[in-house]
């Protein structure tokens, strides 16, 4: 069973470095992108909702927490623990999925999203008069919904795992001997938290200084 | 003898259960590699058919056979094909999954039911990719270059993207299996150094192919929605850049390359020192050099670019950095070369085969430092001298690795041996067949013959037939081990357990081996390769028929 | 994997630091560094994702290296890729 776990937590991290590997290659693009046209890069990332932004980053990091304390209940064999910390992870990843889609809806509104009917009407932070090129803007765009929506394409899958696990653990599977699938889960959804983490501030706050 | 009897007819992996339901649905890891035998050889036909075509075309200067888009289509779906459905799964998919839990003394893989999922991955990106073929194919050649594969090319990009997005999690899971089993369920005393350089090789490969196809999957991902959005990531006219698409593409497609070519190295490793009843020349050089050339195969990706437009400092790092990859590689040739030094050396089937590996693959490596010289690489450059390159590694490398390999365990996975003479007859015709067919490529290339053309100046026609004659010749020495394999599964001579005298836990075991591989688990205190503790096998005992073997029932 | 329990505060204080320091680099965002901007919100993200790595995913509680092996040459290769892209951007127009 040892030999077992060991197993299946290493074969949880290599599938999360291939995961870096993945949205590794995103962020390449983004970084070629970001030196190329920071200027308009700046203005369409300042046409994102820094609070939202803010405020979902604070309900992943919550979320995290959430897990972590699920195993931790495992751990000492508090099946009621278990059950509402996995519900309350789920409720903060659907709210984090909430959150993104009324972001999603203004871009819509905004006609940020790429495609023909994109139009971008910012203004270069620190040179105001400045022409914005629609085309680099689309691509600032083409890169966010991108990677946006690979990362909540991720969090879709880990709240899928997540009822998964709500259910088992409802019905008490998961004990101080054998908890494996929460700890790899949770291994998972830290890790889609922490790409999180470096898309914030890269996407949200590139520059912010007034 | 009553024994051989007996073992004719001891349960193993092959008749313990019978019935379609019980391979689709099997966790044998030796099960699975069988599906996967029967797919790749699918999938080798189909690639093979196009290159037949290609050849056709080319037989004469004019683009008389088929059209010029049509043309476009062969040489990417032979590309694609063999390429993302023959040669990155065959030797790992088939025979590290058959052996790389045997010779470390496992009773499967870590994962199973992953394994399982794996081929059935494979086959779902294969109906994907045979639809695309049968409705249209892709025209933009294997590598899929932007912006002409994201926007103008009118054929089934997008699915052919899917379908090798798919291929790509059967390889990651492939490669996550065999780490975590590497690492986690070696028998009592195998240790690492006792390991044999065929599991230190799939290894490093599972590395490449961890930390490698993601990119590749990204990048077809951006791919697919660039051409159905008309995003602009990699189109110039919209603000983007193609060298980005191919910086994200070779990231993986050349580490790609070594994921082909480091089991096949693995195959002639196993095979040398036991034709030679030598152990290895310099076993921790040989398992050092593997990783070496996964981890410095991922330096080396814009030496794909030199012409490409990018900056010529960075053409300079790249060229210098594949100079050094070369050096691994060389150091293994040198090994086997050492191996073989003062041995007893017995040509076997599958030690031609190594033979030509080595010799193949030499031409092959030393004809890439040529191409990493950037002043030889701008005018040979997407000429056929490209393509003679990388089929001397992948054909006379890999795919003669494969053909050893396949020889060298076919007694351990069928329990019957193949005909030893037609053996040494195919590989032979696959030598020379293979000679006639890629080396008139060198020169073709060197005088200026374009790659991806479909008509040429008739000044090259003498070369092209030749070229075209060696692949007939090279396709009659494929197919003969075809037909004798399967000849021998009904009348080939029973096998024992260790037919070669080889080392290695899988030659400990029965053959074929039982379900969960070993009667007894295996204790390890050993070293690897231990050829002086192994006596020869001096006329092979006679192994029984299967006449034989029936009376004796 | 270990089976070490983390405690309890110790998770807690984790989950406060990473709330603050995100109440930091959104802050921060508004004050004028200069190029300074992106180095501090890049650290600031590292050590976030440092803390979640290292207690929240247990990596510095592991019994054997490999785990960490596996993570470092994730961000190695990554970082490769990276690198070795900008030696083509940085210097084209040179």
């Amino acid at each position: 069973m040892e030999q077992q776990r060991d197993a299946s937590s290493l074969g949880m991290w290599l599938f999360l470095a291939t995961e870096i590997m993945f949205f590794g290659g995103m962020f390449c693009a983004y970084l070629i992108y970001r030196l190329w046209y920071f200027p308009e890069f700046a203005a369409a990332s300042n046409s994102l909702d820094i609070t939202l932004g803010t405020v979902n980053t604070a309900v992943l990091i919550c979320s995290s927490l959430t897990v972590v304390l699920a195993v931790h209940a495992a751990q000492i064999g508090k099946r009621q623990a278990q059950v509402i910390y996995l519900a309350l992870t789920l409720v903060l990843g659907l709210a984090f999925l909430g959150i993104k889609a009324v972001e999603w809806t203004s871009k819509f509104r905004e006609h940020h999203i790429p495609g023909t009917s994109f139009h971008f009407e910012g203004e270069i932070p620190g040179h105001p008069g400045q022409p914005v090129d629609q085309q680099h803007a689309q691509i600032f765009f083409s890169l966010y919904f991108a990677m946006t929506g690979m990362h909540a394409l991720h969090m879709i899958i880990g709240v899928g795992i997540f009822s998964y696990l709500l259910y088992y653990a409802w019905r008490g599977r998961y004990t101080p001997e054998y908890h494996t699938p929460l700890e790899n889960s949770g291994l998972y959804w830290h890790f889609v938290d922490i790409v999180w983490i470096y898309l914030f501030p890269l996407l949200y706050l590139i520059d912010r200084k007034k | 003898m009553a024994t051989t009897a007996v073992t004719a007819e001891r349960d193993n992996y092959l008749n313990q259960e019978y019935g379609i339901k019980t391979w689709l649905l099997t966790i044998d890891h030796k099960r699975i590699a069988l599906l996967y035998l029967l797919s790749i050889t699918f999938f080798f036909f189909i690639g093979g058919f196009f290159a037949l075509l290609i050849r056709l075309e080319l037989l004469t200067p004019a683009g008389d056979l088929v059209q010029a888009d049509t043309y476009n289509k062969l040489f990417t779906m032979h590309g694609q094909v063999m390429v993302f459905f023959f040669l990155i799964p065959s030797i790992p998919a088939v025979l590290g999954n058959f052996l790389v839990p045997l010779m470390i003394g496992a009773k499967d893989l870590a994962f199973p039911r992953i394994n399982l999922l794996s081929w059935y991955l494979y086959i779902i990106a294969g109906v994907l990719m045979l639809h695309c073929m049968l409705t249209g194919g892709v025209d933009t050649g294997w590598t899929f270059y932007t912006p002409f594969s994201t926007a103008f090319s009118n054929t089934k990009v997008i699915e052919a993207g899917l379908a090798i997005f798919i291929s790509g999690f059967s390889s990651i899971l492939t490669g996550l299996n065999f780490v975590v089993t590497i690492h986690r369920m070696r028998a009592p005393g195998m240790t690492w150094n006792r390991l044999p350089l065929f599991i230190w090789a799939h290894y490093a490969t599972s590395i490449i192919q961890l930390l490698g196809t993601p990119v590749i999957a990204v990048t077809l991902v951006l791919v697919v929605l660039e051409r159905a959005l008309h995003l602009g990531i990699f189109d110039p006219t919209r603000g983007g850049d193609p060298l980005l698409f191919q910086h994200l593409f070779w990231f993986y497609s050349h580490p790609a390359v070594y994921i082909m070519i480091l089991p096949a190295m693995g195959v002639v490793t196993e095979i040398v020192p036991c034709f030679s009843r030598k152990r290895i020349f310099g076993y921790q050089f040989v398992a050092m050099s593997s990783i070496g050339i996964a981890v410095l195969g991922f330096l080396v990706w814009a030496h794909h670019m030199f012409v490409a437009g990018i900056s010529l400092y960075a053409a300079l790092i790249f060229s210098a950095l594949s100079y050094l990859v070369a050096v691994p590689s060389a150091i293994k040739v040198f090994n086997w070369t050492a191996t073989m030094y003062k041995g007893s050396i017995t040509f076997s089937t599958p030690m031609l085969y190594a033979f030509g590996f080595i010799g193949l693959f030499t031409m092959g490596g030393l004809t890439g430092l040529f191409l990493a010289a950037l002043g030889i690489d701008v005018h040979v450059t997407d000429t056929y001298f490209v393509i003679a390159h990388f089929h001397y590694i992948m054909v006379g490398g890999a795919v003669m690795g494969y053909l050893g390999g396949m020889h060298f365990w076919w007694p351990k996975i069928s329990g019957r041996m193949y005909p030893e003479s037609l053996g040494r007859l195919a590989a032979l015709i696959v030598f020379l067949g293979f000679n006639l067919t890629f080396f008139p490529q060198f020169i073709l290339g060197y005088l200026g013959m374009p790659r991806r053309y479909w008509q040429y100046p008739p000044e090259f026609q003498v070369l092209n037939v030749l070229s075209t004659a060696g692949s007939t010749i090279l396709a009659v020495g494929y197919l003969l081990p075809m037909v004798y394999f399967l000849w021998s599964m009904r009348y080939g001579k029973i096998a024992p357990a260790n037919p070669w005298a080889a080392s290695g836990l899988e030659w400990k075991t029965s053959s074929p081996p039982p379900t969960f591989n070993f009667d007894h688990p295996a204790v390890v205190d050993w070293e690897a390769y231990d050829y002086e503790n192994i006596p020869a096998p001096e006329i092979p005992a006679p192994p029984i028929s299967a006449e034989e073997a029936r009376i004796a029932r | 994997m270990s089976e070490h329990v983390v405690a309890l505060k110790t998770n807690v204080a984790v989950w406060l630091a990473l709330l603050v320091l995100t109440g930091v680099t959104t802050g921060v965002a508004f004050i004028d560094l200069g190029p300074l901007n992106t180095i501090v919100a890049l650290v600031i993200a590292t050590c976030k994702a440092l803390m979640v790595v290292l207690i929240f995913m247990h990596v510095k509680y592991a019994s054997d290296k490999l785990v960490k092996v596996v993570v470092i040459s994730a961000i190695f290769f990554l970082m490769l890729l990276l690198g070795l892209s900008l030696a083509d951007y940085s210097t084209r127009l040179l």
